[in-house]
């Protein structure tokens, strides 16, 4: 993040910045030490998985989901761009936004770094980036984006 | 549910009335539904009124202003299916022998602009996630991917409903227009275009509900409420994740497949049908959910024409929320009131001709999902 100034999640909890603040094992490996993850977690009665983080399974009713790092590389399913800012976004528009397919057959919804719809495909690799959505006194303000896989 | 009539309808017109509170809007709608039941003080032993921003006691103040309280009134809130929920609730009660006869009504004034919504959260918010329009955009490139649908088909239900609403004294939008115009607009969230999206607004309608007697009448053989199941990311509970699974069936396939079954008929057997067009994919989707077509063949169902007024199924003779714009209480039961008006012949230009059987279809935020069966 900035050198000179700490970047407040939007929430704690949804996301590592890196790979060294990990406390938890992502349950697929991708080979992509230092790169951030999604928080979720797995229910150990039925094996799936929920972003962000719930103790309970949503799909099960199971208790005492396991909290994981879920993969940082996937797949985009669906896409569009916001034109508009919407209610409680302070940042600039347009943005991508979209869904992301996650090995752990997971679909995540999104912000994405391309905000021209013509420039992404379904099936189009992507992978999870901590992007900035505004800067307040504090500093920058950063939530999770997923960005296409053949851009910077 | 064969023991249930529609007794009386009524409706206030849907669109911006800056003169107009929303209990002015729900004493009108209500006293037209009373006076076609033949109603006064007294004559309806329970009131459900619907409505998601109307605020705490709305249906009592409606109900103050016109001297007829003491009885039973209850709020409902279920995002855009609230009159499809209240509805449920009124019907229920008559069929389990708790009441004879039931108002239920629907009124709002919704804000304007993009509306802030208090179901999400702040990290939401400020991530640019809280954009509702998005999720509707992100659904109709999904359709667009497995159902083969274009733009075109999608402007295509905006040509139609448009051209329905004309006819239509309580709609917002009651003029015609034409693909490239729908095309032109700009283009909110690609895929979808300004004039895809309707617009939210303000309005009341009203329905009372009675016990069946040997007589004549519209009758009520379904009014079902369904919540969502986990699993589609673009299911209107607007999770942050699902599974990559589309076996899950939606909120609205839910609704329907037990609405059918309570009035023991199936979509073949129906003569005409209101849908939930929040957009014009939406609608497109409806069809698939609903089985007016197979899943995937909601485009070929458009191409055929089939759900023009003359065509095979007719959708949103009324001109859909896309001529009435949507107030959110009031909105399923309007459809209710088109639908009742069908069934009776009164429908004017837009009757379908011997309609007998009706389907009212409204879905949104919670998820919920309504599904109100009718005939003559």
């Amino acid at each position: 993040m900035s050198a000179n100034g700490v970047a407040r999640p939007v929430r704690e909890g949804l996301f590592t910045d890196t790979a060294d603040t990990a406390d938890t094992a992502s349950t697929v490996d991708t080979g992509e030490a230092g790169q951030p993850r999604l928080l979720g977690s797995r229910c150990e009665a039925c094996g799936r998985h929920t972003f962000p983080r719930s103790d309970t399974c949503p799909y099960c009713a199971a208790q005492g989901a396991r909290p994981v790092e879920l993969s940082g590389r996937g797949r985009l399913w669906t896409w569009t761009a916001v034109t508009t800012p919407p209610p409680g976004y302070g940042g600039d528009v347009p943005y991508g936004f979209g869904v992301v397919e996650l090995p752990e057959g997971l679909r995540v919804v999104t912000r994405l770094t391309e905000a021209d719809p013509a420039r992404l495909s379904a099936g189009q690799p992507m992978r999870l980036v901590v992007t900035p959505v505004l800067a307040d006194e504090g500093g920058p303000v950063v939530t999770y984006a997923f960005a296409p896989e053949d851009q910077p | 549910m064969n023991g249930v009539v529609v007794a009386g309808v009524g409706i206030h017109p849907f669109g911006r009335f800056e003169d107009r509170t929303i209990t002015d809007m729900g004493v009108s709608a209500v006293r037209s539904a009373l006076a076609e039941a033949g109603i006064s003080k007294g004559g309806f032993q329970a009131a459900f009124c619907a409505t998601a921003y109307g605020g705490v006691a709305s249906g009592h103040k409606v109900l103050s202003r016109i001297g007829m309280t003491g009885m039973p009134i209850v709020d409902v809130e279920a995002g855009c299916a609230s009159g499809g929920a209240a509805l449920m609730l009124g019907a229920a009660a008559i069929h389990a022998g708790v009441y004879d006869t039931v108002l239920v009504f629907g009124v709002e004034k919704m804000p304007k602009g993009m509306i802030r919504s208090s179901f999400f959260e702040p990290w939401q918010e400020e991530s640019g996630l809280a954009a509702t329009p998005a999720y509707f955009a992100l659904r109709a490139q999904r359709l667009m991917q497995d159902s083969g649908v274009t733009k075109d088909h999608m402007a295509k239900v905006v040509v139609k409903n448009r051209r329905h609403g004309v006819h239509n004294p309580n709609a917002m939008f009651r003029s015609e227009v034409d693909a490239d115009a729908v095309l032109g607009s700009r283009v909110v969230c690609e895929p979808l275009h300004l004039w895809m999206l309707c617009t939210p607004n303000e309005g009341a309608a009203a329905v009372v509900l009675s016990r069946a007697g040997d007589g004549p009448g519209v009758r009520l053989r379904a009014a079902v409420l369904r919540s969502h199941l986990p699993g589609s990311v673009l299911n209107e509970s607007t999770p942050m994740s699902g599974l990559v699974d589309d076996s899950v069936p939606a909120a609205t396939t839910l609704a329907a497949t037990a609405a059918y079954e309570e009035a023991g008929i199936g979509p073949e057997d129906l003569d005409v049908v209101e849908c939930q067009d929040t957009d014009a994919a939406r609608e497109l989707l409806s069809y698939e959910e609903l089985g007016l077509c197979k899943p995937g063949g909601a485009a070929a169902l458009a191409d055929e024409g089939a759900t023009e007024l003359g065509g095979r199924i007719p959708v949103n003779p009324s001109g859909g929320l896309l001529s009435k714009g949507e107030p959110l209480g009031a909105s399923a039961l309007g459809q209710v009131v088109t639908l009742v008006h069908q069934l009776r012949g009164e429908a004017g230009p837009t009757q379908v001709e011997g309609a007998r059987v009706a389907l009212a279809h409204t879905v949104g935020r919670g998820a919920n999902a309504s599904v109100v069966v009718l005939s003559s």
